[in-house]
């Protein structure tokens, strides 16, 4: 199949999403634009994949992939299904580098990725990433993985927009089943480029205020 | 399905409303090309925005009356969905709830108007403040969580007897036989709908041309003595011109539409409140442009229930 092309479940799922979410979509820091891009945002809910991701116009959405969680998505027949052909996703091994004391084979590990992820970005495609690694509660932003500052670096010519979804953790929280029906928020920033020379945390640290700097209603 | 054409005085009704509808456009399309700039700018826009959205509503309402009773029931049910959607995301819930707020939407409401279909009325009256009150506390304790418990199980019983149970009442006018009254009751659903909303808009043009003194500033700063007087008494006088679509005599119909008026009042008042106590202006902050659906119906919401009792009491044997 052609990986550019929309899955019919996927879209049934976006409409599902945007259904149960209302949400409404806010684009405060850019517009839409098929330019290629790493969208980076909170990560709360099952759900905030799909509903950024459907928030895209459908040219962009063709082209715009998710890096998912290998354990994660990899475990059950379904999951794998839907990540690999219905959103086509980029299945990375979560805490590879860390799971390894040896500071060569770590290096080796994360280059391994960042190829991975780079290759996936190809010469057209878009990403979109939730730096935080694991979902949290949706009160805090937990601290962000290394991979966006290195892939920042290695494709300086990607644009990286900070994305919050808000209220995504009350509609279908780390957990549950079922989704309750409730208004969301999704708003997309600024892009930020990484300055000439700054270092990895800075970058890292900059980015996460960037997120959480789009936050509209604050915490319930 | 298409009966209600058949019904004149349906079709009289409608009349009225689209009449309003042209008569209002062209107002707001002579202020607007008269008040070119200024501050009445801004007003005169919210007042067209407001006439744009009122073409909406009417139509949708119209279509689901045309579809019958089905159609009324399916276009509430949706209102009290959008509703409850609004209410429960502005009130601070926790995660402790997530599983009481999935029975409210997809088990207690869509019960509720399952209810008005199957014309079951003992279970209908009881089921939101008898079993849902039990339910609800209990599956928040099961769920574990105790801070604010009180808070949380009240606000959300609060939510459903407002958002399902309160405006069921309206499409449960259908279930009602009246003698000598059959196959109109979408008049009087009807009926309700324009005197209530007529109330709202007339409170806000008399508040708007002649409004000073207000009832309650610090609840809702719109809301003024002139405001009030003038939209009850001529909505009142609406409502009793529009006697002969109801089964009503003029006089009755005055009590009913005065009723409806004061109760409209009375919900846009505590909706208000409550809007104030969690800190926000419109039920729909979330949608940019125009106030949520829960700030269009919160006057039904209270007119509903003691309209549809009123009725249930003197005109059904």
């Amino acid at each position: 199949m052609n990986s550019n092309s929309i899955h019919p479940i996927a879209s049934l799922l976006a409409a599902v999403a945007r259904g149960i979410s209302g949400v409404q979509v806010q684009w405060a820091g850019c517009v839409p634009d098929e330019r290629q891009r790493i969208y980076f945002a909170n990560h709360s809910s099952h759900l905030d994949f799909v509903v950024l991701w459907s928030a895209l116009p459908s040219e962009i959405r063709a082209k715009t992939r998710p890096i998912a969680a290998k354990d994660y998505w990899e475990k059950t027949r379904l999951r794998r299904y839907l990540v690999e052909n219905v959103f086509h996703a980029v299945l990375l091994e979560r805490g590879a580098m860390s799971k390894t004391k040896n500071a060569e084979e770590a290096h080796f590990m994360g280059r391994h990725l960042l190829d991975e992820m780079a290759a996936a970005l190809g010469t057209e495609n878009s990403l979109i990433l939730f730096p935080e690694g694991t979902r949290g509660t949706g009160e805090k932003i937990g601290p962000f993985r290394s991979g966006l500052y290195h892939l920042a670096l290695r494709r300086p010519d990607v644009e990286l927009v900070p994305a919050y979804l808000e209220n995504l953790n009350r509609i279908l929280p780390k957990g549950e089943f079922f989704p309750v029906p409730m208004l969301s928020l999704l708003t997309f920033g600024k892009p930020l480029p990484v300055e000439p020379n700054e270092e990895k945390d800075a970058f890292l640290e900059r980015a996460r205020e960037a997120v959480s700097s789009l936050r509209r209603i604050g915490p319930a | 399905m298409f009966e209600a054409l058949h019904d004149a005085k349906l079709v009289w009704l409608y009349g009225g409303v689209l009449f309003l509808l042209i008569v209002s456009t062209l107002i707001g399309r002579i202020l607007k090309g008269r008040y070119r700039a200024g501050p009445s700018r801004t007003t005169i826009d919210n007042l067209n925005a407001r006439i744009r959205a009122w073409w909406k509503m009417c139509a949708i309402f119209a279509v689901a009356i045309m579809i019958g009773r089905v159609g009324s029931l399916i276009l509430f049910a949706i209102i009290s969905f959008l509703a409850m959607r609004e209410y429960m995301t502005l009130v601070p819930t926790r995660r402790g709830d997530h599983r009481t707020l999935f029975w409210s939407f997809f088990v207690i409401m869509p019960l509720q108007y399952y209810l008005i279909a199957i014309r079951w009325y003992g279970f209908f009256a009881i089921m939101i403040p008898v079993f849902a009150f039990v339910f609800v506390p209990t599956s928040i304790a099961i769920a574990g969580d105790t801070e604010h418990f009180l808070e949380r199980a009240a606000k959300i019983q609060f939510g459903i007897m407002i958002c399902a149970y309160c405006l069921s009442h309206a499409p449960a006018l259908l279930l009602l036989r009246i003698p000598g009254f059959e196959g109109h009751d979408a008049r009087l659903l009807l009926y309700l709908v324009i005197v209530d909303q007529m109330s709202d808009v007339l409170q806000y043009v008399w508040g708007k041309l002649l409004g000073k003194h207000k009832i309650a500033w610090r609840v809702s700063p719109n809301k003024t003595w002139e405001g009030f007087v003038g939209g009850v008494l001529s909505a009142t006088a609406l409502g009793t011109a529009l006697w002969w679509a109801t089964p009503f005599t003029p006089l009755q119909s005055a009590g009913m539409s005065f009723t409806i008026c004061i109760l409209g009042f009375a919900g846009g008042l505590v909706m208000s409140a409550i809007k104030r106590d969690i800190g926000v202006k419109d039920f729909g902050v979330v949608i940019e442009g125009h106030g949520g659906i829960l700030d269009r119906i919160d006057s039904l919401c209270f007119a509903a229930p003691i309209f549809f009792h009123l009725v249930r009491y003197y005109f059904v044997p």
